[in-house]
């Protein structure tokens, strides 16, 4: 209990850090640009590919967990768009990020402290908390709703692939149940929980990164309970952001 | 000048270095030597305010560097090059970016100014036609001749190295050592470099403080070495035969 305590206590600190004022802007924002390419765009392919077929099966199980001659068929549409906006596309591809921004970040900044990077920029007189993690947490804030647009467009169409070639549902129906009693709220909802997963995955992954001690068994288990931590992290906040947004 | 003061420092309950005084003058090497887990980089470090001291003092030109917050720290630090054991280089630039990095971080040189100091000193350290090699490409030797352009980018005052020769073979431990010497001389710097490198000490040992389980156990300079009576020192610096028959000679 100790040990979580002083360990969430330096994660705060460490934030105190990150959000410090930036030593020279021109230079934050070419970092923000980087990482924008690294940590969003370079996610896009993963995020498509998982969106697609994870519409696609839900579809299917919507489909067969239906097959009732009381329910119209356009309600399958219905059930996959909800499910993919309001679950899927937000937490599902946010811990699937957890997983692949995540451990990328960890190791990154961890093998950066093994090697005496972070000291080289300390002793430069460089908020190195800041360089290194504040561009990172900018950049997955600004392109991760992106990311959760193009999950759901992807994953929508692909249960459209799916249902109409499976010969679950006609696409006439899919296309009416997409459209049927839609609340815009749950784009917010879903871009809400994005954002806050977002800097979820990216601070607690650097904090771990960061305060590795040793060689690279250490930056293999920090990059482990980056992962582990944060998708946790994003699941207790899953639930607490549905309480707060939809009750 | 730099000026340390009973520099004490523990982890978790253990003294690593004790009590550790030491005035180190411009414009000459200085050389803190001793075993492997001596305390050497542990001094160093609290030295420049990578680790915070437990206890006593550190002066850069009488100015109390232990007391400064970290706002304060960075006017000195500007004025601080550090050539780290595994060298540092950041691995996501090229060789010309991390050695511009100090540049575009604190002045407000033009983009011409800037490349023109960054090949002012990779020739100064002989490294040509390698600007856009990122690290991973270089050689041990290179990386650390990058690293030095990369500490001497600022002309800075003062200027530590943490076990330079690490890691080469002695021929490039010799072109590394002379060229922290020049550089020495050439910007008047305070050098202050960590080694456990006999050859080094030999070269460059100008001041020599010899450092064994944390403690200060002797200061002198590279002609009062071979004839110290200091056990520790002795058992240290002529550990292999060709320095025990070294010594014989020397009596």
């Amino acid at each position: 209990m100790f040990r979580f305590l002083a360990g969430f206590g330096s994660y705060w600190m460490l934030l105190g850090r990150v959000f410090a004022r930036p030593e020279k802007h021109s230079i934050y924002y070419r970092q923000t640009v980087k990482e924008l390419i690294s940590l969003g765009l370079r996610s896009m392919g993963i995020v498509i590919i998982i969106s697609f077929f994870m519409g696609a099966v839900i579809t299917l199980q919507t489909a067969y967990n239906t097959e009732n001659p009381i329910y119209p068929t356009y309600l399958i549409g219905l059930g996959a768009r909800d499910s993919i906006l309001l679950e899927f596309s937000s937490t599902i591809v946010a811990l699937i990020l957890a997983g692949k921004v995540g451990s990328n970040i960890a190791s990154e900044i961890g093998t950066m402290r093994v090697t005496e990077q972070i000291d080289a920029l300390e002793l430069m007189g460089i908020n190195s908390a800041s360089y290194i993690i504040l561009p990172k947490v900018v950049a997955t804030v600004l392109f991760n709703p992106f990311l959760t647009l193009i999950s759901i467009i992807t994953g929508i169409v692909g249960g459209w692939i799916a249902g109409t070639a499976a010969g679950v549902i006609t696409s006439q129906d899919y296309i009416y149940g997409i459209q049927y009693a839609f609340i815009p709220y749950y784009i917010t909802y879903a871009l809400i929980k994005t954002v806050v997963f977002a800097f979820i995955i990216t601070t607690v992954s650097a904090y771990q990164g960061y305060i590795v001690e040793g060689g690279s068994l250490e930056v293999g288990r920090a990059s482990t309970k980056a992962v582990v931590y944060s998708s946790i992290a994003i699941l207790l906040f899953n639930v607490i952001l549905t309480q707060l947004l939809l009750s | 000048m730099i000026r340390a003061e009973h520099i004490t420092k523990s982890f978790a309950g253990r003294e690593v270095i004790r009590d550790i005084s030491a005035v180190f003058e411009p414009g000459q090497t200085n050389l803190i030597i001793g075993r492997s887990g001596s305390g050497k980089t542990v001094f160093l470090k609290c030295l420049v305010g990578l680790l915070e001291v437990d206890e006593g003092k550190v002066f850069y030109n009488d100015v109390l560097f232990t007391g400064l917050d970290f706002k304060a720290r960075k006017e000195i630090r500007k004025e601080m090059g550090m050539l780290f054991q595994g060298a540092a280089l950041f691995d996501s630039m090229t060789v010309e970016e991390n050695v511009r990095f100090p540049l575009d971080m604190f002045t407000d040189m033009s983009r011409e100014e800037k490349s023109d100091r960054v090949n002012f000193c990779l020739e100064r350290v002989n490294i040509v036609n390698s600007n856009h090699l990122s690290p991973a490409e270089l050689s041990g030797g290179m990386r650390k001749r990058v690293a030095i352009a990369r500490a001497i980018v600022l002309k800075p005052r003062f200027l530590f190295c943490d076990e330079p020769n690490s890691g080469l073979d002695p021929k490039t431990s010799i072109v590394i050592d002379e060229l922290i010497r020049e550089i020495t001389v050439e910007l008047n710097m305070t050098t202050i470099v960590n080694t456990h490198d006999m050859n080094s000490v030999m070269e460059n040992g100008e001041k020599i403080i010899f450092i064994e389980e944390g403690e200060k156990c002797w200061e002198g300079n590279k002609d009062e070495i071979l004839k110290s009576d200091c056990r520790l020192l002795n058992d240290f610096v002529f550990a292999n035969a060709l320095a025990k028959q070294l010594k014989e000679s020397s009596k």
